[in-house]
């Protein structure tokens, strides 16, 4: 077992598959020459190792890097492209919304689109709402896509790699928030199956989904509402789109009561999903309301005790559920 | 260009022609469903392309994709089954007339947002590149989509990686109602090609021939490692945007001065003078083509449709 960030864990995955397979290449801005130059970056050191023929830095065209994607895996070749901020994703979207998502179902089977678009995501960098906004609800809402948002760099690992080796578009949501602080990532070759969430802590009273960078958050609510008696269960959604219902649904069931968890804003949020799916087929089960805590619907602002105003955090994550256990 | 060569483009001109004739035909009658969009009157543009590239060239195609998939030898069974919404179409009635993918002929891709198909004719071509295929890629696109930033992110990026790709503006001078003037400044879409340090050739895209010529010089600059070529043909549509548009804002003189330019008369003349082919045989051949469409029609119509269920498969790989 290693200690290495979620940017390492990213590019240890890149890396590693490209090591694998000659038909993996990237493409996106600043991925080799770059002007985040850092050993903790997820694509640092890789123009190094494979060279500019796989490690493509494009012109500031999103739309273009998308479609580069879209074309060259229609012809068997496995390309992995980035994003740099989830604000630019409209940029690239024609390409995804209804290129990537839809040219299979058009073409009745007959095409694959193995692609990877990863997205660097997350509030908390005094980046401002056109490069900080997590949309990951838009990509969800569109069938032919996976959506995948691991919350640990072990996953994260484990999860690229299945998405690099997937036949079908996967776009790859890594929040930076997750760049920086070293956790345990096994060393070996292994994959995380797409479309598996976990149960990240089993608990007895309420259920927590969440995922990405407030799967930090959830674990720092247990320890003060352990001290008032209440043992939450932490569901990590990891992938967003095939949904695992049956791991919530399950979890659901067992506790009685559901809280979602996500950093992006509320309204049409992925919670709403969530929140949808207990009421459709867990309703017999819920001893008390559904809860969202998100941040509010508001474009993220810049000025720190602003921005952090804009996070949801374990105070009110902890409100929620005490609310709901008292119901 | 041998006369042999010239009967060929003109001859895939014929069938274009006949069944897009055909659909007028059918689309009056109400017997097609949905959305249907022809090339009547550019069948040079395809038949010209398509009859450069090899079978492992990719074309990627937009809304008027008939002529450009049958000229790149796609079946009319499966083309008309499609448009007519069967499951023995190309895609199982997934993708109608709009959207016809025929990867068993490298058309890979037909895509109706107005400039989507440009960024993807980068991937393939760059996978062309990748790979050493020895191939290329062509996007077929209209004046329209040349004010399409994908156009312009596209052509930047293809020139600055030198990539196998040939970009057609089919100019056939309407974007939806709206006539070249009132939607550019420029006169020639092909000049855009300076920006991005590419050739830019304006071909007559009523002549076979020229857009052949074109083409084959394109596609060697692209195989010679030169990268790519943006290719104007100057066209017209005969038809409407679709084949439910009025075209009130269609000149009938216009039109009729268009007409007076067939592409498929002028090859014909050509090859009559040449004396390559007879009166008879060309009645011959007109009867040939004619028997193959009706038999696209018929095998349409006699195929079954799709189970409604199936439209939840093909979703994922």
């Amino acid at each position: 077992m290693q200690n290495i960030s979620m940017g390492q864990a990213v590019a240890q995955a890149l890396s590693e598959e490209m090591r694998r397979d000659p038909s993996v290449f990237m493409a996106g801005e600043g991925i080799g020459v770059g002007i985040h130059d850092s050993p903790l970056m997820p694509t640092y050191g890789l123009l190094q190792e494979f060279g500019p023929g796989r490690v493509k830095d494009t012109p500031v065209s999103e739309a273009v890097i998308a479609g580069l994607a879209v074309g060259a895996s229609v012809l068997g070749l496995r390309p992995v492209v980035e994003v740099m901020f989830f604000p630019f994703f409209t940029l690239a979207s024609d390409q995804i919304v209804n290129h990537a998502a839809k040219l299979r179902y058009l073409s009745g089977g007959k095409s694959a689109f193995p692609m990877v678009v990863r997205i660097k995501a997350g509030a908390g960098f005094g980046a401002g709402c056109q490069h900080s906004h997590n949309l990951e609800a838009w990509a969800a809402h569109c069938p032919g896509l996976k959506v995948v948002m691991p919350g640990t760099a072990a996953d994260a690992k484990g999860l690229l790699k299945s998405a690099i080796r997937d036949d079908n578009p996967v776009i790859f949501i890594e929040d930076m928030g997750l760049y920086f602080f070293p956790t345990p990532v096994p060393e070996e070759d292994y994959t995380i199956p797409i479309g598996v969430a976990d149960v990240k802590k089993p608990g007895r009273d309420v259920t927590v989904v969440t995922w990405s960078k407030m799967l930090g958050t959830a674990f720092k609510a247990v320890g003060p509402l352990a001290k008032d008696g209440i043992d939450i269960e932490i569901v990590d959604l990891r992938t967003l789109l095939p949904l695992d219902k049956e791991t919530i649904l399950n979890s659901v069931r067992k506790t009685g009561r559901l809280v979602v968890l996500h950093e992006a804003t509320r309204t049409g949020g992925f919670g709403g999903e969530i929140a949808a799916l207990a009421a459709e087929e867990a309703f017999e089960a819920l001893k008390a309301p559904v809860k969202r805590v998100t941040a509010p619907d508001i474009p993220v602002p810049f000025s720190p005790p602003l921005e952090k105003f804009y996070l949801p955090d374990e105070a009110q994550l902890i409100q929620a559920i005490k609310d709901i256990v008292k119901a | 260009m041998t006369s042999q060569k010239k009967y060929e483009l003109y001859r895939g001109m014929l069938l274009i022609r006949r069944f897009e004739e055909k659909l007028t035909e059918l689309c009056a009658g109400g017997k097609v469903p949905g959305m249907v969009i022809l090339c009547t009157g550019q069948e040079a543009v395809a038949a010209g392309v398509c009859g450069a590239l090899e079978k492992e060239d990719v074309i990627i195609s937009n809304h008027r994709s008939h002529g450009h998939l049958l000229a790149k030898g796609a079946d009319p069974n499966l083309i008309m089954a499609e448009i007519y919404g069967k499951s023995t179409g190309y895609n199982k009635g997934k993708s109608g007339t709009l959207h016809i993918a025929a990867p068993e002929v490298n058309a890979l891709c037909t895509t109706t947002v107005v400039g989507g198909g440009i960024p993807i004719v980068v991937g393939t071509a760059f996978a062309q590149q990748y790979n050493k295929s020895g191939s290329v890629s062509v996007c077929f696109f209209g004046n329209g989509a040349a004010d399409e930033g994908s156009f312009h992110e596209s052509l930047n990026m293809a020139a600055l990686w030198n990539l196998p790709a040939i970009f057609i503006c089919e100019n056939n001078v309407y974007s939806g109602a709206q006539r070249m003037e009132d939607h550019t400044k420029v006169k020639d879409i092909a000049t855009r090609a300076i920006g991005y340090d590419m050739p830019g050739v304006v071909v007559d895209g009523n002549d076979a021939v020229a857009v052949y010529n074109a083409t084959v010089e394109a596609r060697e600059r692209c195989l010679a490692g030169e990268g790519p070529t943006l290719i104007e043909c100057k066209t017209y549509r005969w038809r409407g945007h679709g084949e439910s548009d009025h075209q009130v804002y269609q000149p009938k003189d216009e039109i009729a001065c268009w007409m007076e330019r067939c592409p498929v008369e002028k090859l014909q003349k050509e090859l009559l003078d040449e004396g390559f082919i007879t009166r008879q045989e060309v009645l011959e051949l007109e009867n040939e083509i004619n028997k193959a469409v009706e038999e696209s029609v018929r095998f349409a119509e006699d195929s079954p449709w799709p189970a409604p269920e199936d439209a939840l498969e093909d979703i994922y790989a």
